[in-house]
């Protein structure tokens, strides 16, 4: 393939076709044309506006210090692209090498990289879901809609889900000084990531915040007034909440209906693809035209016993995007693994998170720095007797020693003496996940066994 | 095990000028032990390793008393400064100061000093019209960080000159010393009576702010409730911010002077800045990494055995970084002893990484940029008079002692 002329003839004048105009596909753009690709290139996406950040929608966007249209992502350089923004694509017909989109219109590739990520899942009773009052938060639109009505200064705002998403609106209710309830089916905020000890820590913090944090219950109705605004919410426990503003964050869909009967393994988990980013088709079989990146891959990873792990990280949608871009126009010789250790941060009540590696695989926790009692630590996850992930609160300068830990499958716990070891880090307690087949609010990291076509596990909300 | 004999050429005052071929030299055993004691670690990536390794503490009472050769720069009679500790006391202080200093509490805190920076500088720059040599160090380099630091911590002006003259004794205890026994003893003692009436001078000063508060922050530290943690002493306040007196003087002292040099060596980057300011960006980015202010970080202690570079750092170790020499490293920047100006991927350790990372980056960053930016615009046809210069003695802050600079005019 490196010598037969084709790769040159598709780097020269090729069409690479981008489906996904947010981070991923726009740093594999530019991965493209850094790399030489000097053919057409197509930039497919649903939403109308240009590629833009999502982690400050609910930070900085929420809380009103950066205004919405003043997130587009940065560009590292320009990329000569054909747009076809605010036309999602609809279906993909890989033996024709076409993608249909909204429009009726279709575009043909040479190749083809899907960059779909993910949806707010929304709230499951449709009625219920179109009250005024009632929101998602994933996109601009949707963030100025929320900020709008933050802003207005609601009597009481409802969060549906204590994941990252729901804790940082919670934390942005309570800077705004609005009252704020969070209703978490699971026991603690952020256990589906960061299991219970820290979720724990999770639930101190916002009742140190004056959050209204009700766990272990689920919102069972969304109850509306004569005109169709919000009024209250119903909850299994049999209370009642009067609220104006209820934002739904119970993580997130995958972007895959579209490609339902094309032939990939695309699913609710994602689309699998190898270590090179390769899309595989149901039968197993790798693509050498369709490649992945981005939230809406899965992908098989060596530090984790090559399971396939689906990331919604934003640093692993530019990693992947980069590789995948990367091996778009590179002979095979030449291609590169997608090898990122998982890495995600989040602010929220005043303090930053940080993790990296795959926590929701571990059994055993350990706080090898700092103290959980005054919410600054760093906590080191074992599984079977490895080091699998670590997570700090506001000591996120140390995470880079315990990424190397981890990669070298450092034994858990770690047998050596650092600065600010408590007694309370001298012995692992279990870590405190809760049975995945019931998740909380949809963890941000997935593991999902070693087959391509893995789509057992299907998620069902409240 | 082998050793090197290094470290002293290294402090000696004859290699001052250059002494980055003992630091190539180093490099050939990233980790070492020099015969002096101490395990010196000179390749990028192994620093880069230790300044993020829990395993290292720069608690300098975890350093057996033999190993401390540095002069110590705290107040015997004073709480140890931030960059001694480790957490948690490091991390407390740290967040205290940052709370009155940078994002998120007190953004503002440094971008709004850029006026004022501006107007010292040209204020110093005018000064060097009529003559035709200036002695950088003297005419610009030394008064002008004090100056910014008494405005960031709210020194009012009237006071400024005395603050000058206890900053300028206090920071040469951080000097090796020298001279007959007698005269140590005579040093030693002025430096004493410096630091106790500066001490006593900023004790009154908080207690002014802490009743009257104004927009500075000294104002901030007094009046800091510190969140969900203890404020800071009045005595830790004061080791502090002598600390950050000695830390923001030495170091932007050298920063600027060797800029300079460093652009008097270069006449096609002196050139490129004039032509293109905005050029300062990377530049200082490059400066820091070809002349870092800071070229050793000496007495970390290993708190543990770290495996590193093909060796086992053992347990209670002295440990010297070298930074300086990371900087030259050819693993991690090609043509590593060339200077350019427009260097990408630069991530250099002019202000170390990890927790301890330089806490001013942001102040010295701007003092340099802007220093170096009007220099270079208004001086006309600047030429070195002496290369090398006489060099300061001390080799962890390393930079010119004077660096006279003959020049046609002064423009507007």
């Amino acid at each position: 393939m490196a010598l037969d002329g084709s790769l040159e003839r598709l780097r020269r004048e090729g069409h690479i076709v981008v489906v996904g105009a947010s981070l991923a596909g726009l740093r594999a753009a530019e991965t493209l044309r850094e790399e030489g690709f000097t053919g057409t290139l197509t930039m497919i996406g649903d939403e109308p506006h240009e590629p833009y950040d999502r982690p400050p929608l609910s930070k900085q966007v929420l809380l009103g210090l950066v205004p919405v249209d003043r997130t587009a992502l940065p560009r590292r350089r320009a990329i000569d692209a054909r747009w076809r923004l605010g036309v999602a694509a609809t279906a993909l017909d890989m033996a024709a090498k076409r993608v249909t989109l909204a429009d009726g219109t279709s575009v043909e590739y040479d190749r083809l990289l899907i960059a779909t990520g993910v949806r707010s899942r929304p709230w499951p009773n449709e009625l219920e879901a179109g009250l005024d009052g009632v929101f998602v938060l994933r996109t601009t639109d949707d963030a100025a809609r929320l900020v709008h009505r933050l802003r207005a200064g609601p009597r009481r705002v409802l969060v549906i889900g204590a994941g990252f998403t729901g804790s940082e609106i919670a934390s942005v209710c309570r800077e705004r000084e609005l009252p704020v309830t969070v209703a978490e089916r699971g026991p603690a905020p952020l256990v589906g990531a960061l299991g219970g000890v820290i979720g724990e820590v999770a639930a101190e913090l916002q009742h140190q915040y004056g959050v209204d944090l009700r766990c272990g219950v689920m919102v069972t109705g969304l109850e509306g007034d004569g005109a169709g605004r919000l009024r209250r919410a119903h909850f299994s426990d049999g209370d009642a909440l009067d609220a104006e503003v209820a934002v739904v964050a119970l993580g997130a869909t995958r972007n895959t209906e579209w490609l339902a009967g094309s032939g990939l393994a695309a699913g609710p988990r994602g689309i699998a693809c190898d270590a090179g980013c390769r899309a595989f088709d149901v039968r197993g079989i790798v693509s050498d035209d369709v490649f992945v990146a981005g939230d809406v891959a899965r992908s098989p990873h060596p530090l984790f016993g090559y399971q396939f792990l689906s990331l919604e990280h934003w640093g692993n949608a530019v990693a992947q995007a980069e590789v995948a871009a990367h091996n778009m126009i590179s002979p095979g010789e030449r291609r590169r693994p997608h090898l990122w250790t998982p890495y995600f941060w989040s602010a929220q009540f005043g303090r930053n998170i940080k993790s990296v590696g795959v926590p929701n695989m571990a059994d055993q926790i350990l706080v090898s720095q700092g103290s959980l009692s005054e919410h600054r630590f760093t906590a080191v996850y074992g599984y079977q007797g490895r080091v699998i992930a670590a997570v700090t609160f506001d000591q996120a300068k140390w995470l880079e020693f315990y990424q190397r830990q981890i990669e070298r499958a450092a034994p858990f716990p770690l047998p050596f003496t650092t600065v600010d070891r408590r007694t309370e880090g001298m012995r692992p307690v279990p870590a405190g996940f809760p049975d995945p087949s019931v998740p909380s609010h949809g963890p941000e990291v997935t593991v999902s066994g070693h087959s391509p076509t893995d789509q057992r596990v299907t998620f069902t909300p409240a | 095990m082998t050793s090197v004999a290094l470290l002293g050429q290294i402090l000696d005052h004859a290699n001052r000028a250059d002494p980055y071929p003992l630091y190539a030299e180093l490099r050939r055993t990233p980790v070492v032990r020099d015969e002096s004691g101490p395990y010196l670690v000179s390749t990028y990536w192994e620093i880069h390793s230790l300044l993020h390794d829990p395993r290292v503490s720069s608690d300098v009472r975890n350093l057996a008393p033999e190993a401390r050769t540095v002069a110590a720069t705290d107040d015997p009679d004073l709480p140890p400064s931030f960059i001694r500790l480790d957490p948690p006391d490091h991390d407390r202080l740290r967040r205290l100061i940052m709370r009155t200093y940078g994002p998120p509490h007190a953004p503002r805190r440094v971008y709004d000093l850029r006026g004022e920076i501006s107007g010292i500088v040209s204020g110093l720059i005018d000064r060097f019209q009529g003559r035709d040599r200036i002695d950088l160090v003297e005419d610009f380099s030394y008064p002008f960080p004090v100056t910014v630091i008494c405005r960031l911590l709210g020194v009012p002006p009237e006071d400024e000159h005395r603050f000058h003259g206890w900053a300028d004794t206090v920071a040469t205890a951080i000097e090796p010393p020298s001279g007959t026994p007698e005269e140590r003893q005579v040093h030693r003692e002025a430096v004493r009576e410096a630091r106790h009436q500066l001490a006593a001078y900023l004790s009154g000063l908080i207690d002014q702010r802490r009743r009257a508060p104004r927009d500075d922050m000294i104002s901030g530290l007094a009046t800091e409730r510190g969140g969900d943690e203890s404020p800071m002493s009045v005595s830790e306040m004061l080791s502090n911010l002598t600390l950050l007196l000695i830390a923001g003087h030495e170091t932007t002292v050298n920063i600027i002077t060797n800029g300079m040099l460093t652009l008097l060596r270069h006449p096609d980057a002196l050139k490129q800045l004039r032509e293109d300011p905005e050029m300062i960006y990377p530049l200082v980015e490059e400066l820091l990494r070809f002349e870092p202010p800071v070229q050793l970080l000496p007495e970390r202690t290993t708190l543990d055995d770290i495996e590193i570079g093909g060796t086992t750092i053992p347990k209670g170790a002295s440990l010297w970084l070298v930074p300086a020499s990371g900087n030259r490293d050819p693993k991690r920047f090609p043509e590593p002893d060339r200077f350019l100006p427009d260097r990408p991927d630069n991530q250099h350790f002019g202000f170390g990484s990890g927790i301890h990372n330089c806490i001013g980056s942001p102040l010295a960053r701007l003092e340099a940029q802007t220093a170096l930016t009007e220099l270079v615009r208004r001086l006309d046809n600047p030429r070195l008079v002496e290369d090398p210069p006489p060099y300061r003695r001390n080799a962890v802050l390393r930079g010119p002692r004077h660096l006279a600079i003959a020049y046609d005019g002064v423009k507007r």
